[in-house]
């Protein structure tokens, strides 16, 4: 074992665990009135481990340890920068929305710390009890963050519903732990590998079922997928974006590690293989069918990003570096093109109090720059070049042809395609509608950062996407060697 | 296949490219008032790219041949992309084609009110990403441009078009879900392509790099993927019976985006299948050969026979597109060089001619506010210069001698009759139903007695004239001097390794699909 110091590899997660407690120490401490600068402080924060996280990407050491328990590899460091990234762009646009609940304005930047910090254990655990902790942090501090606005009834309504619905899938994930536990005697995920054995016993598929459902539910995979769109629908926005971005990014990280390092090329692969291919499919076909009828954005945002957790199971099922790089790839530009759409659907329901597609109209006159970011984001999740979208699922489509699975691509090419056109409905409501009686909103501050920002990387890494790709390399490697 | 010959590095494609890149870009932080600054800075922007690429037409090295003016910039080097730009005799006449029609369009839309300023980023943007599509020599980015361009269309579409016989939404819908459609199929191919290309490592998109890793791409492989292909470019270029989103969006579109659309982008389907298809799977291109040829002439009849039927104008000439892709695709189908030379000169022809009668129409429908041919008539008394152009238009459209697509219909019979007798001849047939409708719709616009409703119309002047102009300058240089392009274009098929692979595919005793 490398010699290293468990403060320098663990900087990201304290201090991510001293900043939820001093943020929500200073929103007791500050009165509500005096509490605008809590946003400024967070982000700056945020900016300073980000930047420490990228150096630790590059230069940092890597290492396992409590005997396997955490491991601090390029792949979970990617994750890292991913969650922080997804959190700052959240923190940045919810400036304006936040004001609706002055008081509680301390505790809101607490619990997105505290849910990042989560889903950042989730992403290093090498076993499956420290994950599951990890993931309990994160959907407990959703829980609360889902049911934000509790003088609105659907909010309420939606964080009851995630409470329940979260807790049941946790129960399932559990009781898919414990039978992997009683079958092989080890939580850790290389152990079990070893231990799980080559036969297909009933339990031993049971217990993977379980686990893959549990997982699931977080990436809303069909038929996981009910508790989303509703959840999405009441939730406040910003946290709805960081819903869909990062909690589904870090479902992700650990499905990958369960995926790859405990069940492949054992007896689940032959079966599992297959159950993923029909549900990946599943899942882009109805996320992007049941997205043409909706008529509020974030409902059609929910849908979309069913479809997109689909196109990301593809990489899965690739088994294959060139497959998780896709994942890594589209997981992170996934986070700048939905961050930018959700940024301008929080502008507008900010400034309309509105989520309809139908108050979207004539948006590129009562606010340019926000039409033109909402534009590029959906068509980059459509993936339509030059926007970086579309380099992601080559990523992704190209590494599943590659082992030879030809009609998931079909499959997905021709659901992208479809995703234009609902994706292209909002735009038309944006460009064609007159807006006649709707406010001129310009975009001022830190929602005009975060929406230039993702804009901007959206584009760029369309057009040249090579830093990223040879990032989600490394990390791809580190996983896989 | 040996390497081929080329010149060194130039900037000369990149700077074409840029120009209108440049103009969108100022466009972009001028005032929204200010129409007439943004119409002039489009209007310089496409004018220098035209005059870079006449330049380009008329250095063209064609004792060289192959590909010249080259850019080689490795781009994402873990797929294997390169930023390869470069023209040779094929994809020259194409980029000169697409500049010709870029600039037309904006003075065809000289009299756009509307929010110009976004209408022009939006054309330039559209017109760039024609032209990356013709000089990329790397598949991949020959894709993204592609697709760049399918998105500007939508929203050009459902702002300033027009609502006839369908709504511009729906019109624009259906376009752009064609069109991807297609694109995804041909996505699947393009990639199952790489990776049959990439088997042995060293992952590649280029055109010449494709073309020479022949060996890896089995008989079998072959059909598919030329199959895949054909759904994608055959939908592009309006092929039967992928055909219908092109008369409804065409009807539906503004002027501009009409002529770009019917003049080069659905040349792209063309290009692509010579490119892409017949010269790196050329045993796929022999399998699938008959159906092409048999659409082809269902392209050609079906097409000409709905012309003769319709009253509005731009769907006569929506379908007479249809039609006359029918006669490239006949000529692709016969998979030999004369027949190739004569696609080529064809898509070029073809667009110049209907970049012109768009153009026409669209002044016509600007002044009288109707597209449909009863209410019009006698139009030539008061617009004589409109008349002489929609005239012209439509002469070079039946295959008058003297215009350049007489020339190129000459080509395209020669090099298909002996290889599809049958089928050539009923594309001959099409000619006559192609005067039918040609005439008759000249004759009931243009001529007849004077209508005192259209008295008060001014007749085309000033800056409208240049479409007019540049378009009949070229189809009657090229139609009375033909070397001048299709010199280039022979050139093009034998220097490019097309002929090459034409006479190996010929000898290759493999059935079709009939």
């Amino acid at each position: 074992m490398v010699n290293f110091n468990f403060a320098t590899v663990l900087t990201p997660e304290i201090a991510m665990a001293a900043l939820a407690l001093i943020l929500l120490a200073i929103g007791l401490l500050i009165p509500p009135g005096a509490r605008k600068g809590m946003m400024p402080l967070t982000v700056f924060s945020l900016l300073g481990v980000l930047g420490y996280t990228l150096f630790d990407f590059f230069y940092g050491s890597k290492a396992s340890f409590l005997s396997g328990m955490y491991l601090h590899d390029q792949f979970a460091v990617y994750f890292k920068v991913l969650f922080l990234l997804a959190a700052l762009l959240v923190v940045l646009s919810s400036g304006g929305y936040v004001q609706k609940f002055a008081e509680h304005r301390g505790e809101f930047y607490s619990l997105i710390m505290a849910a990042t910090l989560g889903m950042m254990i989730m992403a290093g655990a090498g076993e499956l009890i420290t994950m599951y902790v990890g993931l309990e942090l994160m959907t407990i501090s959703f829980y609360i963050l889902v049911a934000y606005l509790a003088d609105n009834a659907r909010s309420s309504e939606a964080g009851i519903k995630y409470l329940v619905l979260g807790a049941t899938s946790s129960a399932i994930l559990l009781y898919g732990i414990s039978l992997i536990y009683g079958l092989t005697g080890s939580t850790q995920y290389t152990e079990i590998a070893s231990g799980i054995g080559g036969n297909l016993t009933p339990a031993s598929f049971l217990a993977t079922v379980f686990l893959l459902a549990g997982l699931g539910f977080k990436i809303s995979l069909v038929p996981f997928h009910l508790w989303a769109p509703d959840i999405y629908e009441g939730a406040p926005t910003p946290v709805t974006a960081f819903l869909a971005v990062a909690s589904k990014a870090a479902a992700f990280a650990v499905l990958i590690r369960v995926y790859l390092l405990m069940m492949n090329s054992q007896a689940f692969s032959a079966t599992g293989q297959t159950l993923l291919v029909v549900l990946a499919s599943l899942t882009m076909i109805i996320g992007n069918l049941v997205a043409i009828p909706q008529t509020n954005i974030k409902r059609l945002l929910a849908y979309s990003s069913i479809a997109q957790a689909g196109y990301l199971m593809v990489g899965i099922i690739a088994v294959s570096v060139a497959g998780v790089k896709g994942v890594l790839f589209y997981a992170m530009i996934y986070v700048f093109a939905n961050m930018g759409a959700f940024a301008v659907a929080t502008h507008v329901a900010e400034k309309q109090g509105s989520d309809d597609i139908k108050d979207f109209a004539g948006l590129i006159r009562r606010s340019p720059l926000a039409a033109v970011v909402m534009t590029a984001s959906l068509l980059s999740l459509a993936g339509i070049p030059p926007l970086a979208g579309f380099v992601g699922k080559f990523y992704l489509f190209s590494a599943v042809m590659d082992q030879g699975y030809t009609a998931i691509a079909y499959i997905g090419f021709v659901m992208s395609m479809v995703s234009v056109y609902y994706y292209l409905s909002v735009v038309k409501v944006m460009f064609l509608g007159e807006g006649e009686g709707l406010p001129d909103i310009p975009v001022q501050g830190a929602m005009k950062f975060s929406m230039l920002f993702t804009m901007i990387i959206t584009l760029a890494i369309g057009i040249y996407p090579t830093p990223l790709a040879q990032m989600a390399f490394a990390a791809a490697q580190s996983l896989i060697k | 296949m040996t390497a081929l010959p080329t010149a060194g590095s130039s900037l000369l494609l990149p700077a074409i490219l840029l120009a209108p890149v440049l103009a969108m870009l100022m466009i972009v932080f001028l005032p929204k008032d200010e129409g007439k600054t943004i119409k002039i800075v489009a209007a310089i922007g496409t004018f220098v790219s035209l005059v870079l690429s006449l330049y380009a037409f008329l250095t063209y090295n064609q004792a060289l041949g192959g590909m010249q003016f080259n850019v080689t910039i490795p781009w994402i080097p873990d797929l294997g992309v390169t930023l390869a730009l470069g023209v040779d005799g094929i994809s020259l006449p194409m980029l000169l084609l697409t500049n010709i029609i870029g600039f037309s369009s904006i003075y065809a839309s000289w009299n756009m009110e509307l929010r110009p300023k976004e209408f022009f980023i939006l054309l330039l943007i559209l017109i760039t990403g024609v032209m990356g599509t013709f000089i990329a020599r790397d598949l991949f980015i020959f894709f993204l441009f592609y697709e760049i361009v399918v998105i500007p269309i939508y929203i050009m579409v459902i702002i300033w078009g027009s609502s006839k016989r369908v709504t511009k939404e729906y019109a624009g819908m259906k376009l752009t879900i064609y069109l991807l459609i297609g694109s995804a199929f041909l996505l699947v191919g393009l990639i199952a392509l790489y990776l049959a290309a990439g088997k042995n490592g060293n992952p590649t998109f280029m055109f010449d790099q494709l073309a020479a890793r022949q060996d890896l791409y089995s008989p079998a492989f072959q059909k598919v993927a030329f199959g895949l292909m054909l759904f994608g470019f055959g939908s592009l270029i309006s092929m039967f019976p992928f055909h219908s989103w092109s008369p409804d969006g065409y009807a539906g579109a503004p002027t501009a985006v009409s002529m770009i659309h019917a003049g080069v982008l659905k040349k792209i389907g063309g290009y692509g299948l010579i490119r892409l298809g017949i010269m790196v799977l050329p045993l796929g291109a022999k399998f699938w050969a008959p159906l092409i040829a048999v659409l082809a002439i269902c392209n050609v009849l079906y097409a000409a026979f709905i012309a003769l039927a319709q009253k509005d104008l731009k769907y006569v000439i929506g379908y007479s597109s249809v039609s006359h892709m029918g006669y490239v695709l006949i000529a692709l189908a016969a998979l030999n060089p004369t027949a190739m030379t004569g696609a080529i000169a064809m898509m070029f022809a073809h667009g110049v001619m209907s970049a012109l009668i768009f153009s026409m129409i669209g002044f016509i429908y600007e002044k009288t506010h109707t597209r449909n041919i009863a209410e019009l008539g006698g139009l030539a008394h008061q617009m004589p210069r409109l008349a002489i152009g929609l005239l012209l238009a439509g002469m070079a459209s039946l295959g008058l001698p003297s215009t350049v697509n007489f020339i190129s219909e000459f080509t395209i019979f020669m090099g298909t009759i002996h290889v599809f007798p049958a089928l050539a001849m009923l594309g001959i047939f099409g000619i006559i139903f192609t005067a039918v409708y040609i005439l008759r719709m000249i004759a009931n616009v243009l001529f007849g007695p004077r209508r005192p409703e259209w008295d008060h119309l001014t007749d085309i002047r000033g800056a409208e004239l240049v479409p007019l102009v540049v378009c009949v300058f070229v189809i009657f240089i090229a139609g009375i001097f033909p070397n001048i392009l299709m010199g280039l274009i022979n050139n093009g098929v034998y220097s490019s390794g097309l002929a090459k692979v034409l006479e190996t595919v010929s000898q290759v005793k493999m059935g079709g699909l009939f």
